[in-house]
């Protein structure tokens, strides 16, 4: 894959098996500044894998993530200040207030812990002082994708962000990528529906599944 | 180092919060220790002569009850992975993690301790070597249990399953905080124990984070 | 699919052509040792005829460690280069390490019975391989206790090094834990002063121990492989 002048995060003929089982093969990808890519794919392709993978969380079974042209597992704590993870979870704790939380997090990667601007991003200014225990799930997913307005990192990586959002937090959430892509930074999103993204790549981890395998297909 | 402290500051915080759960621990270790004068009768010679023994192994006991906890929240909502994406070393975050647990767990029971001490009847001479004996093996175990307490993680059965992970490991811990206690009443010195007992102590600090986190790792991906 | 990074056709091949000798070996040595032990070797003065246990109890004893280190051995193999034979290596060896040690502690409880008139005593060679019993057992636990085998394996090696790296502690301080609790009225078996008719048949048994090991393992590793052959199919099966 030809790489274009300014692209940062790149993934090189990434292997990825997860319980004994070959999710992909031979991935490549490249996100420049100012990039977003979509993953999309059938249940079990690999969608959540690949992000896991682009965060440090998950090593590649072959193959090598790459930022500036630098293996991330080199330097972990250099790749993980400068991103923002949200996965299937929602790390909201029970016994603490939304902002608690948020400021929190905020706190641990780049931010200062002051976290009224970061929730009204997300139309949660008013849950700022309620209980996480409180919460149903659409707010405890917009709580938790605060953290992405709540501190600085250039690249984020979402699984599924929409899940449990009614359309106006979506529209939200498409507002706060095409902030953080006109300020120069990346996004990489799984998703099953169709997002309201300009301009953004599409990454099918169909075309990676596994190529049937003629010794082992055979009876 | 700053937000090593953040993370221990948070699970102050949460410990707080739900003060039942942390008093659980030391409610279990009370408890665990009357039994014992309703076990084997009301003497004062032989509940004197056990003290320290019960004692100790009750606490081994209520540390490791407690540990179960310490990774198993976090990694059931989701925060585990964020943690383990911070910018901190993930070793870090283990070590602000057992200090949190062991001030909101391990402090308890050694303020408990002499109080059940007086109950069995023990020599006074042995109460100040009993408190800095758990002094230096609360925090050993706390160690030590964060290993096992990160290997159960997704695991079938986890608190069976860590008791007999963590309690073998124990052993040298129990071995030597009875055998100070006993040597202070005994009128022998305590400080060869106490001193293996540290020991272990700063051993646990070195390695204990670093299973931890490598077991994290491997747990998250 | 599992073993794209490994080559489990060549180590069949080998394995296969290593049985037949590694079997033969223990039977020679093990009807070698076992004549010696039984009927070449006197009486002890002391324990009379009870000695005799010591010529399984010893090579068991030894064995429990040895399989433990090479547990622990195969454990780093596979945790730092990730190789699934070395996994499969550490996880067959578990099983087989337990009946050593389960064995060490029967003979050791029959022997203490005429030599110390108890069934049990809590001497510290015989506490230390208790506890290493019950870390073999939460090794073999936590190996099981996830549903997926590599995490499994995974979570059982840092195990099985922690636990290495603890066992040395644990035996330093049982034996400090026993001379504190104990005159040491043991009556001390083996020791260097043994007289060549009994090392001779001690040495046999412990050699015989190994071949039988590795007889065992290597029979544990080819059902393990075909094993991992049949997930594979299933998991194409589910997975298409």
């Amino acid at each position: 894959m030809a790489l274009a002048p300014g692209t940062l995060f790149t993934g090189h003929d990434l292997t990825c098996i997860r319980g004994e089982r070959l999710v992909f093969a031979g991935l490549d990808f490249a996100i420049g500044a100012g990039d977003a890519v979509l993953l999309v794919g059938a249940n079990g392709s690999g969608k959540s894998s690949l992000l896991r993978l682009m965060a440090g969380l998950l090593r590649p079974a072959g193959g090598a993530v790459r930022w500036g042209g630098e293996s991330i597992a080199i330097d972990p704590e250099a790749h993980n200040a400068r991103l923002h993870y949200v996965g299937h979870l929602d790390p909201v704790k029970a016994a603490l207030t939304v902002a608690e939380n948020l400021a929190f997090w905020a706190r641990l990667g780049n931010g200062s812990g002051v976290v009224t601007e970061a929730l009204k991003t997300f139309d949660s200014a008013s849950l700022s002082d309620v209980p996480g225990r409180f919460l149903s799930a659409g707010q405890k997913r917009r709580a938790n994708l605060a953290r992405l307005a709540a501190s600085e990192a250039t690249l984020w990586l979402l699984d599924e962000p929409t899940t449990a959002l009614d359309a106006a937090a979506t529209s939200c959430l498409m507002k706060a990528i095409a902030r953080h892509r006109a300020g120069g930074g990346m996004v990489a999103i799984s998703t099953h529906v169709e997002l309201a993204l300009d301009g953004a790549r599409r990454l099918d981890l169909d075309t990676f599944a596994r190529q049937p395998d003629p010794v082992e297909a055979a009876p | 180092m700053r937000r090593a402290f953040e993370i221990m500051r948070r699970d102050l915080r949460l410990a707080l919060r739900q003060g039942v759960d942390s008093l659980m621990a030391v409610v279990f270790f009370v408890l665990a220790v009357v039994l014992f004068p309703l076990g084997v009768g009301p003497e004062a010679n032989i509940l004197a002569r056990i003290a320290a023994g019960v004692i100790w192994v009750a606490a081994l006991l209520a540390s490791m009850l407690s540990l179960e906890r310490l990774f198993q929240t976090d990694y059931d909502d989701g925060s585990l992975e964020l943690l383990a994406l911070s910018p901190v070393a993930l070793e870090l975050v283990v070590l602000a993690k057992v200090v949190a647990h062991w001030l909101t767990t391990g402090v308890p029971l050694i303020v408990a301790a002499p109080v059940l001490a007086v109950l069995l009847d023990m020599d006074a001479q042995g109460f100040v070597v009993l408190i800095v004996a758990l002094g230096l093996g609360t925090p050993t175990m706390s160690l030590i249990g964060s290993v096992g307490a990160a290997l159960i993680l997704g695991a079938r059965r986890g608190g069976v399953l860590l008791s007999l992970l963590v309690l073998p490991l124990f052993i040298p811990v129990l071995i030597f905080g009875v055998a100070a206690v006993d040597a202070a009443i005994g009128g022998f010195a305590a400080r060869p124990h106490l001193m293996i007992l540290s020991g272990l102590l700063i051993g646990a600090v070195a390695l204990c984070p670093w299973a931890s986190a490598a077991s994290l790792r491997q747990s998250l991906e | 699919m599992l073993h794209r990074f490994a080559n489990p056709t060549r180590f069949l091949r080998l394995s296969a052509a290593l049985l037949p000798w590694t079997a033969g070996l223990t039977l020679i040595l093990l009807i070698a040792g076992l004549f010696l032990a039984l009927f070449g070797s006197p009486a002890d003065y002391q324990q009379g005829e009870t000695v005799r246990i010591m010529y399984v109890h010893v090579p068991a004893a030894w064995m429990a460690l040895f399989c433990y280190s090479c547990m622990a051995g195969a454990s780093a193999v596979g945790l730092i280069w990730k190789h699934p034979l070395a996994d499969m290596a550490a996880k067959a060896t578990a099983p087989i390490g337990t009946c050593f040690t389960f064995l060490a502690l029967v003979t050791g409880s029959l022997w203490g019975k005429p030599m110390w008139g108890a069934w049990w005593v809590w001497d510290a060679r015989l506490t230390s391989v208790l506890i290493l019993f019950f870390l073999y057992l939460g090794y073999m636990a936590l190996h099981n206790a996830f549903d997926d085998p590599t995490r499994g394996a995974r979570s059982a090696a840092i195990l099985a090094l922690v636990g290495f790296v603890n066992v040395p502690i644990i035996k330093f301080s049982v034996d400090w834990w026993n001379t504190l609790h104990q005159p040491s009225s043991v009556v001390k078996a083996g020791g260097p002063a043994i007289h060549p008719s009994m090392l001779t048949p001690l040495l046999l048994m412990g050699l015989a121990f190994t071949t039988y090991y590795l007889w065992v393992l290597l029979l544990r590793l080819r059902a393990e492989i075909v094993a991992g052959k049949v997930r594979a199919v299933r998991l194409r099966r589910a997975h298409g």
